[in-house]
Parts: C-alpha cells; sequence; structure tokens
C-alpha cells in the first residue's frame, strides 16, 4: 500500500445511549464500536467479521455517514468525512452507497424497480427523464435484470433478484466505494453463489473499492483481499486473507475459524469456546475477550490488550502476543 | 429401498410416499425416508424445499387445510397417519418431539421457562408441581444453562439467543422421546454458540440414543454432524447417501451444483459455479425433472418423465435420468 489508501479510519467509535431499566433508572451507554481502525486501498475489498453485536454494521454505517461517530475520523480520498453535513455530505453520497442485507426491508414496497434504481439520480438532480431511461437501461443489464423488470414491484421478485435490484440502485450514481451489509446472508447458497459473482464482475469492471460486512467466513474468505475481525465493538485482528485463514493468532479469531462445519470432514466434534459474547452495556474490564478464552492469564483482566503488528500486514490484540509488558492502551486513538 | 423389509426391525421412523398438499398445489411429493434408532439424518435443501413441511406432518402440525398423504407414515410402526389428535399429543412430547430455529416464536413469552418445560412434564409424567420444577431445574443444567434454580423463574426476552435454544432443547428432551426434528436449530445463531448447540445435541443424542432429523440449508453443518443425508429440491428428494458418500461422490447434479456454490472458509474457492436462475415455485413446476430449468445436463427426456430413484451406490440413490458417472465408483 504504497499508495494513499482510499479510505482510512482512525480510532472510530460509537456510543449509543439507552433508557435504563426501571423508571427513573439513568441512562445506559452502550460502546457499540470502540477504536476501530483500518484502511482501505482503491479497488481492495476488506472484510469485517464477527458475530452478533460485534459493532460491525454500526462500524459500516458511520463509514456512509448513516450514522454519526462519536469519536475518531474517517479519511475518504483524503477528504476528512466524518463532520460533513448539508451540501457537502451529500456530494460524498454519490461516493459512498450502502447495500443492505434483506432487499425486501430496504426497498419500498410501492415503488417500482425502474422508480427505486432512478431514485437517487432524482434525489441528486442527475440527468432528465431521458437520460434518466437510458441509465436504468444500463443497471439492469449491469447487475442481471431485464428491461422489462423495471415494471415490476418488489413484491414480483425473487429474494436473488430484490437483491439485484438494491445493487443497481447503490451503483445509479457510480460510487466508487461499496459498503456491503451482510448483502448475500439472506440468500439460499445457489442463489448467494450468483450475487457474489455479480459482486466481483462488478469490482472488476466498475473499479469498485467494497467494506464487505458478513458473520459468514466462508463468503469472507472468498471475496476479501484483507480481513478485520471484531469482538465487542474492536477489531481484535487485521490480516490479509491469507494469514488470517492460515495463521489466525488472536484466540477469538482461532475459535472463529474451530467452530465453523465444513463439508466433507466427516462426522465431528467441536470444541467450542464456551459462555456468551458479553452484553456491550457492560463490557469485561482488561481484554474483552476474556470470558470466554482459553488462554485467559490475569493480565487479561486487567489490561486491555494493543492491537499489534505480529507480521507484517498482520496485526492482533492479545496479550498473548506482547509478553513483554508495555504501554496497553491508546495505541489504536489516532 | 425398502428399508423395512430389509432386515427384521422396525425402524424407528418409516415414512413411504408421503405428499403435502396446500390448495391443490403440492410442496412435497412422495417423500421416503427410513430412520433407525440413534440415527442422524440431514435434510438438506434451500427455502422451500418441502423439508419443513415434511417434519411438520409427522409431527402432525400441519394446519386442517393441508392434505397430507402417504403409503406409510410410521413411527415405531404406529401409524401416525390415521391417529387421532389425541393420540399425536400423547405421542408429541414423548415419543418424538421438535425444536425449531427460533426459540424466541416457538416459546410462549408470558409464561416463565420453568412454567414451559413444567408443563411436558406435567402432561407426560406422573409428577408433581413440585417434582417438575426439580425435574426442570436439572434439565436446564443439564443443557448448559448456568445457575438453573434462578433461571426456572426468567422469561424468554430474559435470555441470550443460545440460551433461548437450550431452554428448547431441554423441553424437546424432557420426557426421553425416541426422536427429535431439529428443524434449523443453529441457523439463527452465531457460529461459536452453533457449535455449543451442535455438540449438546450431538451429546444428548448419544445419551439418550435419539433417531434425529436435522433439517438445515447449512451444507456444513449438516456434514458435520449427519449419519446419512436426503437433498430435496422443489419438494422431491432428489438424492440420499450416508453423509460421507453424499459429500464425496454427490451424484445428482443439483447437489453437485449445491456443493460448488459454497464458498469454504477451510480452502480459498476459485470463480463459485452458481446454479443460474431460480428454484421454481409450487404453482409453476417444470414437467419431468424439476430441476432441469436449471440443470445443464438437462436433455430432452428430462422433460417426458419424473425420474425414478437409481441406486448409485448400495446405499446411495439419486432421482436423475443420467446421474453423475464418477458417483458409481
Amino acid at each position: 500500500m504504497s499508495e494513499a489508501p482510499l479510505l482510512s479510519v482512525r480510532g472510530l467509535g460509537k456510543t449509543f445511549r439507552r433508557r435504563g431499566r426501571g423508571f427513573l433508572a439513568p441512562a445506559v451507554e452502550v460502546r457499540a464500536v470502540e477504536g476501530v481502525s483500518f484502511d482501505i486501498a482503491k479497488g481492495e475489498t476488506l472484510g469485517l467479521v464477527g458475530e452478533s453485536g460485534c459493532g460491525k454494521t454500526t462500524t459500516g454505517r458511520m463509514v456512509v455517514r448513516l450514522l454519526e461517530p462519536s469519536t475518531g475520523s474517517i479519511l475518504f480520498d483524503g477528504v476528512e468525512i466524518s463532520a460533513l453535513a448539508g451540501k457537502a455530505l451529500r456530494a460524498l453520497r454519490r461516493d459512498l452507497q450502502i447495500v443492505f442485507q434483506d432487499p425486501m426491508s430496504s426497498l419500498n414496497p410501492r415503488m417500482t424497480a425502474g422508480e427505486l434504481i432512478t431514485e437517487p439520480l432524482v434525489v441528486h438532480g442527475v440527468g432528465d427523464r431521458v437520460a434518466r431511461d437510458k441509465r436504468l437501461r444500463q443497471l439492469l443489464g449491469l447487475v442481471g435484470l431485464l428491461p422489462h423488470h423495471a415494471a415490476r414491484f418488489p413484491h414480483e421478485f425473487s429474494g436473488g433478484q430484490r437483491q439485484r435490484i438494491g445493487i443497481a440502485r447503490a451503483l445509479a450514481l457510480s460510487p466508487r466505494f461499496l459498503v456491503l451489509d451482510e448483502a448475500v446472508s439472506a440468500l439460499d447458497v445457489s442463489i448467494q453463489a450468483q450475487i457474489l459473482n455479480l459482486l466481483e464482475d462488478l469490482r472488476s469492471e466498475l473499479s469498485l473499492t467494497y467494506l464487505f460486512i458478513s458473520h459468514d467466513l466462508g463468503v469472507i474468505r472468498h471475496i476479501c483481499d484483507r480481513v478485520a475481525v471484531m469482538y465487542l465493538g474492536e477489531i481484535v485482528e487485521i490480516a490479509t486473507r491469507s494469514a488470517l485463514f492460515a495463521t489466525p493468532r488472536h484466540p477469538y479469531t482461532q475459535a472463529l475459524l474451530a467452530s465453523i462445519p465444513e463439508v466433507g470432514e466427516g462426522k465431528r466434534r467441536f470444541q467450542p469456546v464456551t459462555g456468551d459474547v458479553p452484553s456491550a452495556s457492560n463490557p469485561p474490564p482488561g481484554c474483552r475477550f476474556n470470558t470466554r478464552c482459553p488462554h485467559v492469564f490475569e493480565r487479561c483482566r486487567a489490561e486491555r490488550p494493543p492491537l499489534v503488528e505480529v507480521a507484517p500486514g498482520h496485526a492482533a490484540a492479545c496479550h498473548l502476543l506482547t509478553p513483554s509488558a508495555t504501554t496497553s492502551t491508546g495505541s489504536l486513538q489516532a | 429401498m425398502d428399508a423395512a423389509s430389509a432386515g427384521d426391525k422396525t425402524p424407528l421412523l418409516d415414512i413411504a410416499g408421503l405428499s403435502v398438499a396446500f390448495a391443490g398445489m403440492t410442496v412435497v411429493d412422495r417423500v421416503t425416508l427410513t430412520l433407525d434408532d440413534g440415527e442422524v439424518l440431514g435434510i438438506v435443501g434451500e427455502s422451500g424445499s418441502g423439508k419443513s413441511v415434511t417434519a411438520q406432518a409427522t409431527m402432525g402440525l400441519l394446519p386442517d387445510v393441508a392434505r397430507v398423504t402417504a403409503d406409510r407414515l410410521n413411527l415405531m410402526g404406529e401409524p401416525l397417519l390415521g391417529a387421532g389428535e389425541k393420540r399425536l399429543q400423547r405421542l408429541r412430547g414423548a415419543a418424538m418431539s421438535m425444536i425449531f430455529q427460533e426459540p424466541m416464536t416457538a416459546l410462549n413469552p408470558v409464561l416463565t421457562i420453568g412454567r414451559q418445560i413444567g408443563e411436558t412434564l406435567l402432561r407426560h409424567g406422573a409428577v408433581t408441581a413440585g417434582q417438575a420444577r426439580a425435574r426442570s431445574a436439572d434439565l436446564l443444567s443439564r443443557v448448559g444453562i448456568p445457575s438453573p434454580r434462578e433461571k426456572l423463574d426468567e422469561y424468554p426476552h430474559q435470555l441470550s439467543g443460545g440460551m433461548r435454544q437450550r431452554v428448547m432443547i431441554a423441553m424437546a428432551i424432557a420426557c426421553h422421546p425416541r426422536l427429535l426434528f431439529a428443524d434449523e436449530p443453529t441457523t439463527a445463531l452465531d457460529v461459536t454458540i452453533q457449535a455449543q448447540i451442535l455438540e449438546l445435541l450431538r451429546e444428548l443424542q448419544q445419551e439418550y440414543r435419539m433417531g434425529i432429523v436435522l433439517i438445515s440449508h447449512d451444507l456444513g453443518v449438516v456434514s458435520s454432524f449427519a449419519d446419512r443425508v436426503a437433498v430435496m429440491y422443489a419438494g422431491r428428494i432428489v438424492e440420499d447417501a450416508p453423509a460421507a458418500s453424499l459429500f464425496a461422490r454427490p451424484a445428482h447434479p443439483y447437489t453437485r451444483g449445491l456443493l460448488a456454490s459454497r464458498p469454504s472458509a477451510s480452502h480459498d474457492t476459485p470463480r463459485l459455479q452458481a446454479i443460474p436462475g431460480t428454484v421454481p415455485p409450487p404453482f409453476d413446476l417444470p414437467s419431468g425433472c424439476r430441476f432441469r430449468t436449471r440443470c445443464a445436463l438437462a436433455q430432452p427426456a428430462c422433460a417426458q418423465l419424473d425420474p425414478p430413484r437409481l441406486q448409485v451406490g448400495p446405499t446411495h440413490g439419486a432421482a436423475c435420468l443420467t446421474p453423475l458417472a464418477e458417483a458409481a465408483a
């Protein structure tokens, strides 16, 4: 990565406040994301993987500015976008788009596919009716839909086709960067493969850069160049795809990979990590994985492990990897 | 094919020619399956393949509008099809039970955990309320729920998804059923929790020698858990085989397509071989082989007749006119 990254996130954090349980109970702070930093080079796909509640979706939404970050900075093509508002934010949306998991709930059921796909053009005042119609036909072809599909409503499509509409809509303004938030998770495997292939084709044809959010490590391994693993709001490991899957360094990443049932391994036993993910409103002190980690030792319960480089381009946040006691906080903050 | 005549022992579950139709639309078409005591049968298929309806028909859980027909639908030799609702209620819970994908919708949100488990025990066993409570706590502890006595007085929403699934499993095994239907039991769970639940099911299965029918869209889950596998497509079983044989030598083009479209987490996959098109809806099924509209190997004959189950190995069958050759090896 000699070139400046297209997207550069430093110390990103999001704190939600929610009402306490019970009358007059004080508000509870939930740190959904804390100290998240990563770069994505132009044309690259970074995967964000983790279990429910790990903050991957919140991170994705902050990147496209659907959520206001509480802390940290987001540089897109060298421009700080974490505080953009009004006109400037709208202009940014042309470049940064998002595709959601469930197209049935993210597409207005009373609009036709054609209206849905061209809506971003209308909102941004791009082209006249003729130009937009031309662009619509182009987009339909791009995502593998037929011209006559434009007049149909979302419920008339299958799940896979609806996701194609969602993708066409995200591509309408010719963005440079797409956040794909569990974009193939609701689909059956044969359809999921179609959409993954489509996303790969679009990436190379349109020189797109992806932040690919998924809980499915198979999908992540297939489509990503680099992968960041999140746990309870933090990145615990980040590496190239091949390094992460071949030599996972963080015990959580190792646990994740060991938990995946694979085809062709035959009947097998699992040695699952025990326990549930702790609540984000009351995370354990020290390493957040310490309540489930098979290698936990005293220091893990007291000190937060910093994300340290264990090999070029491969970093993990675990005390096992930093035997000498050094400064252990703040290294993620910009 | 006819497992009942193959040996002298009665299979735990013996289904032959099971069909289910809703409003004239056949969603399960002549399904034949058997399951022995202590055996795990995996049923894989995509949404709408009829795998859940097959289980619900066996449990007698389908609404009255469903038309269920079968040549045979026997649990431990006892016909279920003509059995009255009263008898089915006795069998459900005691002889066969079921766990579902989303425990939040299967558990009653306004009853405590203890009450819900206790209900099953009170219904089927001659126990007092006090005994039921003690036994419920034992069950919760058996399925790995910490501080079980306190949890008895909690409500489903107070538990995590994994814990709720454990509660549902505790309810399902409360009366030591011989047969457990597990319908996508881990689909809503995170992968580390899924591993915990699969491990728990495996332990219980061995402890109680239950037969389990595991329904899943996840080929990995089925491969790691099942002894035998049936693959369903558009209401029909298209392939059935011992798990090892099915995953090593898939004979039906659909099974092969499913495997080739699945990205793996354990090795790099080149471009995925997606199956073109979508599953046809039950009101618009093609003639002959139902997969032929998406099959790269389809021939004119595939439109003419329903492919019969061809034997491609001693206990491996595929409903395809030209099952893939290597499979026979």
